[in-house]
């Protein structure tokens, strides 16, 4: 008898039916996998994105400020009819295209010299010196420029030691600049070190062997073949600048309205929440034509 | 093939992006152990009074444990979700696999305003309240894709061979997970729990949208600095939040060997 229990086979319990059966399906299983996750994002997300967009063809009612569930153009029309608002498009694009251009400066030599000069214990030892600062808070790293830029601050401090006048460019658009170039540029550093890192050294060699002097190979071999980098991370500066708000709260002065503070403000100081999406589009349109161009210039092969 | 010149200039160039990078973050934490409460460089003496009356504070307080219930909560469930859509998506040569990650990227890839309004206005129109909850939501969201990527990357460099010979060897589905499977991707999910908690432990873009009257520490943080208040104490909270979010990174990028944290900066945040 107990010979024969062992010999057997034991009869597949509703359970093991199920395990195999999804085993040998595997879309079956993909999807019971994949289900939960895909209407995380389904319910929560992709819903509130086209709730935004919809939000953006109503309006608020001008006494109660209640939304409206009304279809028109009138916040559109606002946005590209208000100088107004054309002047905060404009200035909040100038300061993106200024912060990309200035990261791009201060990335370039430094990553070059991170990829092709540093040993490999520097080179990660860099790698990882670019990362932190990343990853330490947002918040912390902005409020760090206050102290520095203050009146009585650590620059004007240096200024008057070397007997300079002092620099009062706290709450400025200058300081601005400066605290965008400062927070972004690790996200212009990284996919300009991993582009320059890919270039083979055999074709600077084959450039010096066909006379092109150190200045005109980094300029017709180097630049052209970190270009997709360069371009890569300034996707990251040019799209964190155009919807960023709290530095403009906090570092800003007079004339620093830019798109993402007004918005914040339209969501709640004036409760204005469809013009607020409407507004809100506009990175959103920006970046799409942004990302065409980059995607052209083989920019996503370097992320 | 630089010359001496050349090579003096990139060094000293990049010196320079060093000093840049590190001493903003070093400055917060000279100004931590400022004896006065006037914010002046340079700093009148060197004191911890400010980490006591900090501690002490029970606004801080109330917001520090906002933070960490959130932030905990938040990393819990995009554990559970991002893990799940990595496992469904990399046993197949599968035509939406790109679709699926850049769906998950987008919270951090669109500006974070974007997210945050978005998520406020769902909130508002289904009639949620603000509250703990809505904050776990947003966080979610966007910590979801940091455990998928790692837990994907790790996925692909594991063998199945591997789990198929565990189950030619008698193991079912779930053993064969949990003695093979399990074990190989553990660091990998670690660290993307790891960094995911980082990341939302320090959010305040979209935390603002979908906070109520709670506080977060960066919230907090926010709102003393916007309206000057108590800066003495924000110079404390803000060095003790760059060392809460560099801790969990460090150990991730261990578990790792750097790269999952490295691929995260292609979903930027700040």
């Amino acid at each position: 008898m107990a010979a024969n229990a062992v010999l057997r086979p034991r009869a597949p319990t509703g359970w093991a039916r199920a395990q195999a059966l999804v085993w040998r399906r595997p879309w079956l299983r993909a999807s019971l996998l994949l289900t939960p996750p895909l209407a995380w994002f389904l319910v929560v997300y992709l819903a509130s994105l086209a709730l935004l967009l919809v939000t953006a063809f109503w309006r608020i009612n001008s006494f109660t400020t209640a939304i409206e569930r009304v279809w028109n153009l009138d916040n559109f029309q606002t946005l590209a009819t208000d100088a107004t608002y054309r002047t905060i498009i404009a200035r909040t694009v100038g300061m993106a295209a200024l912060v990309t251009i200035t990261d791009a400066l201060l990335a370039f030599p430094f990553a070059y010299y991170m990829a092709r000069l540093a040993s490999r214990r520097a080179q990660t030892l860099l790698f990882a010196a670019v990362l932190l600062p990343l990853w330490a808070s947002y918040i912390a790293r902005v409020y760090s420029w206050i102290l520095i830029l203050a009146h009585n601050g650590v620059l004007n401090w240096s200024l008057l030691a070397v007997h300079l006048p002092a620099a009062n460019i706290g709450y400025t658009n200058v300081a601005m600049w400066l605290v965008f170039s400062y927070v972004w540029l690790p996200f212009m550093i990284i996919p300009t070190y991993a582009a320059l890192e890919r270039i083979p050294e055999s074709l600077l060699e084959a450039a010096a062997d066909l006379g092109a002097r150190r200045l005109r190979s980094v300029s017709d071999v180097v630049v052209p073949l970190a270009l997709p980098g360069l371009v890569a991370g300034s996707i990251f500066t040019f799209s964190l600048t155009l919807g960023d708000y709290i530095t403009p709260i906090l570092v800003g002065g007079a004339g620093s309205s830019f798109i993402g503070n007004v918005a914040y403000s339209n969501v709640g100081i004036a409760n204005n929440v469809p013009f607020a999406a409407a507004l809100a589009t506009v990175p959103v349109a920006i970046m799409a034509v942004y990302l065409l161009g980059a995607k052209r210039l083989g920019a996503f092969e370097a992320l | 093939m630089e010359g001496r010149l050349a090579r003096l200039g990139l060094q000293a160039w990049s010196a320079l992006v060093l000093l840049f990078l590190f001493f903003p973050i070093l400055l917060i934490l000279f100004y931590a152990f400022n004896s006065s409460n006037v914010e002046s460089w340079p700093i009148a003496g060197i004191s911890v009074k400010w980490f006591a009356v900090t501690w002490n504070d029970p606004e801080v307080r109330a917001a520090l444990f906002l933070s960490l219930q959130a932030g905990l909560t938040a990393t819990a469930l995009a554990l559970l979700l991002g893990s799940l859509a990595a496992f469904g998506v990399h046993r197949l040569a599968f035509f939406g696999r790109d679709f699926v990650s850049l769906l998950f990227v987008l919270p951090l890839a669109l500006p974070g305003i974007i997210t945050g309004m978005a998520l406020n206005a769902f909130f508002n129109f289904n009639g949620l309240s603000l509250s703990i909850w809505t904050i776990v939501v947003g966080h979610t969201t966007f910590c979801i894709v940091v455990v998928y990527n790692n837990v994907l990357a790790r996925l692909r460099r594991t063998q199945g061979s591997l789990v198929e010979a565990a189950m030619d060897l008698g193991a079912n589905g779930w053993r064969a997970f949990r003695d093979v499977t399990l074990p190989l991707i553990s660091t990998a999910v670690v660290a993307g729990a790891m960094l995911a908690f980082a990341l939302s432990f320090d959010e305040v873009i979209v935390t603002t949208f979908t906070a109520g009257a709670q506080n977060t520490l960066p919230l907090w943080i926010f709102g003393a600095i916007r309206f000057g208040q108590r800066l003495p104490e924000v110079n404390v909270v803000v060095s003790f939040v760059i060392l809460v979010t560099i801790v969990p990174v460090v150990i991730a990028a261990r578990l790792t060997g750097g790269e999952g944290v490295a691929r995260m900066q292609a979903g930027g945040r700040n």
